[in-house]
């Protein structure tokens, strides 16, 4: 029997490589998507709202755990086998681009209206009115719960090692298989995540403060 | 040819009728006040010229250009007419000159150095050259308007549009706003202002209009509306501002 020493922490390590990596791929694509999704939720056109609203109302209606399915098993029923990681990535980008949608979503609209009218009224064009005005703002705003819901990204991609991905959680299973020393092995499990989630933690809650000292009025 | 013509207008919110057949002209280089009771129409009207509030029925024309729903020309319009409203709206996250700067680097393509130069100058002739790096959270409400007014500037505008500029300001700050205010109508700027200042109207513009239930009920010169009222609303509207 094997017992837990420097190789299988090692690995467990390395397993969190992909963790962090699985976090990254995911949170800049579901980012991407959560962007263009803000806006069009915010679009003047009814339809572009109407289908965004839809995609973002369906995706946070589901379990993650749902989407991962689908897109790992149903895709192999019509033949079309997608790599665990592509999967995963795939539908966690999903997950976070709906989540992100609504956080900036909200962002955007704490911009006080008055700073459309006046853009709009110094001849900018709604995409400069964006670029110029609303988003550096919106940005500041969104920040603080943008880095939270990283928190929660990073602790949401264990639920990828049902399809045979072997990130951080999976990879103490493994080595608890093979070792029968579950105390020892989740403790280092759980160690890296906190390790990962506590400064981003910190992050979050000293941002909020920073915006709430420079909040104007 | 009048600088603001607006013929028969007509707006409503839903099935409230806020503007019901207004018309006055503003010729070039000429001061022209708005005054009346809070919800009489004054700032729909200053919204519908500059295009924010698209109106029914009716002609609005301004600096040459014809106002309608069409955003490509609403910004040609915007390019020549400023607007500043009661609440300054400067971009918080920009510096006074940045704020001043943005518009005519994006919409007019002016080059840095010349934008650069621009800002400068209106700064000041706002009275503000040593705030060009401050944040506008940094500045009293006075100050903040006085850039909002130069930011306006910097476009070239033919024509300014202001709505009640000084209505949010503690009472000693109104006086350096309308100081820079009554220093552009000198300049020969055509200026349309909502205001509850009287004395600014009175002595600062040419003609003054008064706004109730959402008709022109009495205009004039100022000198002589003020001194003679024709109707009771007005008479009662000025009498009560003198207490
Ligand atoms: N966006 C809006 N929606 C509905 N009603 C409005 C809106 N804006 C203004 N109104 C109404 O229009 C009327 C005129 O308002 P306004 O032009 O702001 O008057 P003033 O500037 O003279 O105080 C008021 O009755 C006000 O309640
Ligand atoms: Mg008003």
């Amino acid at each position: 029997m094997v017992t837990f020493g420097w190789p299988e922490a090692f690995f467990i390590v390395r397993a969190a490589g992909w963790t962090l990596l699985l976090t990254a791929v995911a949170f800049l694509i579901g980012g991407l998507m959560g962007g263009v999704l803000a806006i069009l939720r915010l679009s003047r056109i009814k339809l572009l709202r109407r289908l965004a609203a839809g995609y973002i109302l369906v995706i946070q209606s589901i379990p993650v755990l749902m989407v991962l399915f689908m897109s790992y098993y149903g895709l192999s029923l019509f033949g079309v086998e997608l790599p665990p990681f592509f999967a995963a990535s795939a539908s966690l980008a999903i997950y976070v681009s709906a989540y992100l949608a609504e956080i900036w979503r909200g962002s955007i609209e704490s911009v006080p209206f008055q700073q459309w009218e006046a853009s709009a009224s110094l001849a900018h064009s709604p995409a400069q009115t964006y670029r110029y005005v609303i988003l550096p703002q919106a940005i500041r705003i969104s920040l603080p719960p943008t880095v939270g819901f990283l928190v929660q990204l990073v602790k949401n991609t264990s639920i990828v090692s049902v399809v045979g991905f072997v990130e951080l959680s999976r990879a103490g299973q493994l080595v608890n298989n093979a070792t029968f020393q579950p105390f020892q092995i989740f403790t280092l499990v759980a160690a890296i995540y906190f390790a990962i989630c506590f400064p981003l933690s910190r992050l979050s809650r000293h941002l909020e403060k920073v915006m709430n000292a420079s909040r104007p009025h | 040819m009048p600088a603001v013509l607006i013929e028969d207008v007509h707006k409503s919110y839903g099935s409230l009728e806020v503007l019901k057949g207004v018309s006055l002209a503003v010729e070039p280089g000429q001061v022209v006040a708005l005054i009346g009771r809070s919800g009489s129409g004054k700032s729909t009207l200053l919204r519908c010229i500059n295009g924010l509030e698209a109106f029914q029925s009716g002609r609005i024309e301004v600096a040459g250009h014809a106002v309608d729903q069409d955003q490509k020309r609403l910004r040609e319009l915007r390019k020549d007419v400023g607007i500043v409203f009661q609440s300054y709206n400067l971009f918080p996250h920009l510096t006074v000159g940045q704020n001043i700067m943005l518009s005519p680097r994006i919409t007019k393509n002016v080059p840095q150095a010349e934008a650069l130069a621009l800002a400068k100058d209106v700064l000041a002739q706002v009275g503000l050259s040593d705030k060009f790096d401050s944040y506008p959270d940094n500045l009293s409400g006075g100050q903040q308007q006085r850039v909002a007014i130069a930011r306006s500037l910097a476009m070239k505008p033919k024509v300014m549009l202001f709505d009640e500029v000084t209505s949010a300001l503690d009472p000693e700050l109104t006086g350096e706003v309308l100081l820079v205010m009554e220093k552009l109508a000198r300049d020969g700027m055509t200026m349309l202002l909502v205001t509850h200042e009287m004395n600014f109207a009175r002595t600062v513009a040419n003609t003054t209009v008064f706004m109730h239930q959402g008709k022109i009920w009495e205009s004039g010169s100022s000198a002589q509306l003020f001194a003679e009222p024709q109707t009771p609303e007005l008479r009662n509207f000025v009498g009560a501002g003198r207490h």
